[in-house]
């Protein structure tokens, strides 16, 4: 099936047995293509690379291995965010491995004059937001990291890939990685949230009905009045998790909104410059007679407050439902759904809101951004407690930039004072590769991405998916709560 | 580089929907800045638990030792993008995958690893892992060349495999860093016609 836009009201057109055409999609794959190898895949040309630590040695002893160079370095930026610590800093890190890991980024980049933003240097951060925020990430261009949420990217209009190590050397070798083309699902999302639902819980809604592998050989472009409403920041959101319902990436159609973030950011276009970027990337979105290779709708108003329940992000429910039963779900997902009440120890027709929480994470690439820290401390002083004293919370900044700008802003003080623990830059409990992990079978309520067994540190830890504003609630209240509720009261005061 | 037409070997069967490389290998042995001793500690916590349990994970199951073929279900290797998974899944000895699906990102890495991963429909999925249970001494066929997956003396099922990826096994170009060099000149070519490229000059 194929859909397009302006035909049939605001329903985008369907391809019939072709490939998708005049989408973003096709626009930048195509300007980008630099051949077709022998396979029939295509060499397809980076415009920006980013490399973090955890990702990058095994390619960079790769490169010298082979007695390679990097062609284009000034297209690589390198920063350091998985294993760095949120509270002390100093050098060398407690942790050996960790240590030996950022002398190997350090090394590679000075040996092969790579960019590396350091900690210290105000530009570190987790890659997936350190890019947009310097203005690296721009419309209609490709960007591949060593990591699944590159994706994010694709909030600017860009069409933005995760890859593996081997595909990280092949981008540093020569700035090309050998892709095969994808179909593109268009993703619109018309309407108005309700006060109290946030991007978190859009693609939170998105998941569960398209499942975590209903993506796959797609990327999806987001669209509709509901994500034209939508900040940089909630669009990036959204295209963030797009992986996690199996597309490679997601995308968003530069506009306005697009260019107004991006102005004036230290590696923005500029001057006379800046009215040519601003024509090229208009040219590069979707046509409005474009064509998908599948559409899905949604309304806005029909999605709540979003938390999940399971072991797969797509295992979400609105906060003021039950635990779903088995025969809801495919017959061959039987197994998964049986290990997830196993697993997180919750029973079919259990209510979600009041599952006690331990910990409470926000920060991640999903939502370690200054609106989220800013919805957090609305949430919090809307509330007026402390921290549940059952629960440790603590917030990780997503960059060194956000963190400046929110203890401009005072959000510092109104978490430390309501209990809340304030941290230093990186991806931190989202994957817990640095000491900031669950111990035992804890339940944390967090802000990122993925509630995968073991996710979080500990191999029996559980994790519960929510907006930064539902997590900061749980915190003070120690459990599963509806943040509409608090809004509400708020409002009414 | 090898072409690889096809992999035979005993087979191990590993059940289940969206297994994450969290699970294959979880993040704290992602500290490390070669693959080198990573096999040891494929589904390190998963094993862990169901030995806990009283129960065996197929990693630690004697009768699938030294198997080479892994038989998963949908949505394999889904989650973090990381190499560091099907580098331990090499490493513990695996050589080829037959699955119901694959991650994308999965399956690129392990193009790139010369480990081929091909598709079989849910039931024959189902068949392959049966047969190999009731004994796993049967080899397993993962045939490239004829898109083909075939077991137990006579038993064959039609697999699937994107066809790009499936020429670069056959043509031994699976590791396309070779390839892409070759096209540096038009690499060139191409990323000055990008406006980005040249700062939006002119």
């Amino acid at each position: 099936m194929l859909v397009s836009a302006a035909r049939v009201g605001t329903l985008p057109r369907l391809t019939r047995g072709h490939m998708s055409k005049g989408t973003l999609f096709d626009k930048v794959w195509d300007t980008h293509t630099v051949r077709t190898l022998p396979s029939g895949q295509t060499q397809l040309f980076i415009g920006l690379h980013l490399i973090h630590e955890v990702t990058s040695p095994q390619a960079f002893a790769m490169l010298r291995e082979r007695k390679l160079s990097v062609p284009f370095p000034e297209r690589t930026v390198a920063t350091v965010d998985h294993i760095v610590p949120t509270e002390s800093q100093a050098r060398p890190y407690a942790d050996g491995l960790a240590e030996e890991m950022m002398l190997a980024i350090e090394r590679n980049c000075r040996e092969f004059g790579v960019r590396l933003f350091e900690p210290g240097s105000g530009k570190q951060g987790v890659v997936h937001i350190i890019a947009p925020e310097q203005g690296l990430t721009q419309p209609g261009m490709t960007v591949a990291c060593g990591d699944s949420h590159t994706a994010t990217h694709g909030a600017f209009g860009a069409i933005a890939f995760g890859i593996g190590t081997s595909q990280v050397r092949d981008v540093l070798a020569t700035q090309t990685l050998s892709m095969s083309r994808l179909k593109v699902r268009r993703i619109q999302v018309d309407g108005q949230l309700k006060p109290g639902v946030y991007a978190k819980d859009v693609i939170l809604h998105v998941l569960r009905k398209l499942t975590a592998k209903g993506g796959v050989g797609f990327a999806y472009e987001f669209a509709g009045s509901c994500i034209d409403a939508m900040s940089m920041e909630e669009r990036m959101t959204i295209c963030n998790m797009a992986i996690e319902g199996g597309a490679r990436c997601g995308y968003v159609n530069p506009d306005d909104t697009t260019f107004a973030y991006l102005k004036g950011r230290e590696y923005a276009p500029k001057a006379a410059a800046w009215e040519q970027a601003v024509a090229w990337w208009r040219s590069m979105a979707s046509d409005a007679d474009a064509t998908f290779d599948d559409v899905k709708c949604f309304a806005a108003g029909d999605i709540e407050p979003t938390v999940t329940w399971g072991i797969s992000p797509d295992h979400g429910i609105g906060v003021q439902e039950s635990i779903p039963a088995k025969d809801t779900f495919a017959s061959d997902e039987w197994q998964t759904i049986e290990e997830a009440y196993q697993y997180m120890d919750l029973r079919p027709g259990q209510a979600i809101a009041g599952v006690a929480i331990d910990v409470a994470f926000i920060g991640s690439c999903t939502n370690g951004r200054i609106s989220d820290l800013r919805e957090a401390a609305k949430v919090i002083t809307a509330h007026g407690g402390q921290v549940s004293k059952r629960v440790k919370a603590f917030i990780v900044p997503g960059s060194e930039a956000v963190k400046v700008a929110a203890e401009a802003e005072g959000l510092d003080k109104i978490f430390t004072a309501h209990g809340f623990e304030w941290r230093n830059a990186g991806c931190s409990m989202c994957l817990a590769m640095n000491p900031d992990k669950l111990q035992g079978r804890q339940v944390s309520a967090s802000s990122s991405n993925r509630n995968f067994k073991g996710r979080q540190g500990s191999p029996s830890g559980r994790t519960l998916l929510m907006s930064p504003a539902m997590v900061a609630l749980a915190a003070l209240e120690g459990k599963v709560c509806d943040v509409r509720e608090v809004l509400a009261k708020k409002a009414k005061a | 580089m090898s072409r690889i037409l096809s992999v035979s070997g005993r087979g191990v069967p590993l059940r289940g929907n969206d297994i994450d490389t969290d699970r294959i290998i979880p993040a704290r042995f992602l500290r490390c800045v070669t693959f080198d001793g990573l096999g040891e500690h494929a589904f390190a916590d998963d094993r862990k638990q169901l030995t806990a349990a009283g129960k065996t994970h197929t990693f630690d199951d004697a009768r699938f030792v030294g198997g080479e073929v892994l038989v998963v279900g949908g949505n394999f290797g889904c989650g973090s993008s990381r190499e560091h998974a099907p580098q331990a899944l090499q490493k513990w000895g695996i050589k080829a995958v037959v699955g119901v699906s694959f991650s994308e990102i999965f399956f690129g890495n392990t193009v790139a690893m010369g480990m081929p991963c091909v598709r079989l429909p849910q039931a024959d999925i189902e068949a392959v892992q049966a047969a190999i249970e009731a004994d796993p001494r049967i080899q397993v066929t993962v045939d490239i060349e004829h898109l083909e997956v075939r077991w137990n003396g006579g038993k064959k099922a039609g697999a699937t495999m994107p066809e790009g990826a499936r020429k670069q096994f056959l043509t031994g170009q699976w590791d396309a860093t070779g390839e892409l060099i070759e096209g540096i000149g038009q690499v060139r070519i191409t990323s000055a016609k990008l406006p980005y490229v040249a700062g939006f000059a002119g």
